[in-house]
């Protein structure tokens, strides 16, 4: 466009004499960016947390980087179209009025009670199944990025993360269009959903960091955690009421799926999530993120070997 | 912070999980009928670099030769830090950068322009830096209206000019280089050669992959010849590129 117009004469080609000028701009790199590069091999417990937690505050320095993927993610998803991550908007929409009349009746339910739950339930789970889906492709999807440039891996996961929080943030449209329809309104109760929120986001990033090592290394992962999640959807109380299992409700007790789900769910329905589901959730997170954990500092040097 | 790169006695070992050996079945079934350690010990690794040694200080010019699967690439990609080696060590000091995919992260389905800012932010750059860096590599790719349109409808010859554009655009203290930069048109190649030796200069040490002797004598001083993931010979460029090549060689007047 016009910038490169602003030094006259830039725009001939050949002939060295011209070349000077471009030289005055090239960039240094700031003096603020760690430029030593220590690689012994340490195997030991303290030296691979010491990796990681430096991988991870890396990551965090280029959050900027991160929100940027994310958002081109989306963009270069819907390029082209008009409606663009709307249109993730109008087939939750479409989803949700379809599946609220059939269940409401199936059910024998009023739809005024049903329909706010079935929406929550859909796009809080539509968010959960494509990240976990998602954060299996973690690294082998940015192999070639892995193999050229030296980027803290987690940094790969906060960006899968970030992009399926964007997808989510459009999907909320759904939920409040219900509400208003409805006069559907949770109360501060609703605020109680801020800890559940805490949870999974530390969550969503251990699931991606967890997955995407273990999915490097077993191609044959991906499809198993398919599988899991389609049939943790039909199990976990997604698009039916935990009451309606009446004296079994029990059987949901155990599943990490429905707790998790429940903390974010049942308080923006203006309900008080149990204090099992609360502690169970807290658990679950917190086996998860210890688990992920261990492994990314066990595997992440192993990582470029095998995407 | 003067800059200076060490290598201890590197070793790196890739791993093969061809075919079954990767798979979750075999392992488990190992698992079961306890073939584990029998399967870890026969797992294939390609030795890629062994028991490599070597120190560069402020100034020094390495280049690195030898044929295919001699383990170059991989020793760049090792002293950048994409590979963490096993046993041995590595320490560079000063800020780097490495040279080695001429499409680096670059996304076809970006324009160019966001392509820019991408490079920018992965490089950790400011906004206003980002904003240096899309003037001087817009200037010097002449991709005038181009950059706003994405990278998959350039002709060949303009992503390759925003390519070498973007990866020379900011300098580095430590600079790796593989062979890749060596393609391209004839034109464009005499303005990429005056900005890349500019930046050969700039920086503090350099190492190069390649095959063609000439940038060898013309940049090199010292020149570490690898064969089959060793160093077979190390020491000054004519030297060791006439025990290479076999016949005298003589450096290019300047």
């Amino acid at each position: 466009m016009a910038r490169g117009n602003r030094t006259v004469g830039l725009q001939r080609p050949g002939g060295s004499a011209i070349a000077a000028p471009f030289m005055t701009v090239a960039l240094r790199h700031g003096a603020g960016r760690a430029s030593t590069l220590d690689l012994t091999p340490d195997p030991s417990f303290a030296a691979r947390q010491r990796m990681e937690i430096r991988d991870l505050a890396d990551a965090a320095r280029l959050w900027r980087l991160c929100w940027t993927l994310a958002w081109l993610d989306i963009r270069l998803r819907y390029r082209g179209s008009v409606l663009g991550p709307f249109w993730l908007t109008l087939s939750t929409a479409a989803m949700v009025g379809s599946m609220g009349v059939v269940y409401a009746f199936l059910f024998h339910m009023d739809s005024r009670e049903y329909l706010p739950f079935l929406a929550l339930s859909l796009v809080l789970w539509g968010y959960l199944n494509a990240l976990v889906t998602d954060g299996c492709l973690t690294y082998t999807t940015v192999e070639a990025m892995i193999r050229s440039m030296r980027m803290p891996y987690s940094l790969y996961g906060a960006r899968v993360v970030m992009r399926n929080l964007l997808v989510l943030a459009h999907n909320v449209v759904v939920i409040v269009a219900v509400f208003v329809t409805l006069r559907v309104w949770p109360g501060v109760t609703a605020l109680l959903v801020l800890p559940g929120l805490v949870l999974w986001l530390a969550d969503s990033l251990a699931v991606c960091v967890l997955l995407g090592a273990l999915c490097a290394r077993f191609r044959d992962i991906p499809p198993i955690v398919g599988s899991i999640m389609q049939m943790a959807f039909f199990i976990s109380g997604v698009i039916w009421k935990p009451s309606q299992l009446g004296a079994r409700e029990w059987l949901l007790d155990f599943n990490p799926f429905f707790s998790l789900l429940e903390v974010v769910r049942a308080p923006l329905l203006g309900e008080v999530p149990s204090a099992f589901v609360w502690v169970s959730a807290a658990v679950y997170s917190v086996v998860l993120c210890a688990t992920s954990w261990l492994l990314f500092a066990r595997v992440r040097n192993r990582i470029a070997f095998w995407v | 912070m003067e800059a200076a790169i060490t290598a201890e006695h590197v070793c790196v070992d890739f791993p093969l999980y061809h075919g079954n050996a990767r798979s979750l079945k075999r392992m488990v079934l190992g698992t079961v009928t306890g073939r584990v350690a029998a399967d870890t010990k026969r797992r294939v690794v390609v030795q890629a670099l062994r028991d490599i040694s070597f120190q560069l200080r402020s100034g020094d010019r390495l280049g690195l030769i030898g044929g295919n699967g001699a383990g170059k690439t991989t020793l760049l990609r090792t002293l950048a830090g994409i590979y963490e080696t096993q046993t041995g060590r590595i320490l560079v000091q000063g800020s780097l950068n490495a040279l080695l995919d001429p499409n680096l992260g670059m996304n076809v389905e970006l324009t160019g322009r966001e392509n820019i800012m991408l490079r920018g932010l992965y490089n950790g750059l400011k906004r206003s830096a980002i904003r240096r860096l899309e003037e001087d590599v817009a200037t010097f790719a002449e991709l005038g209206e181009f950059l706003d349109l994405p990278v998959r409808v350039y002709s060949s010859g303009m992503v390759v000019r925003l390519g070498f554009a973007l990866a020379t655009a900011i300098r580095p203290q430590v600079l790796l280089m593989d062979e890749w930069f060596l393609a391209g048109d004839a034109n464009f190649m005499e303005r990429a050669k005056v900005r890349l030796e500019d930046m050969v200069r700039g920086a503090d040490i350099l190492v190069l992959s390649t095959h063609v002797a000439e940038v060898v004598l013309s940049w090199c001083t010292r020149v570490i010849w690898l064969d089959q993931g060793r160093v077979r010979q190390d020491g000054p460029a004519e030297q060791v590129l006439e025990a290479y090549l076999g016949h005298p060689v003589s450096r290019p007047v300047s």
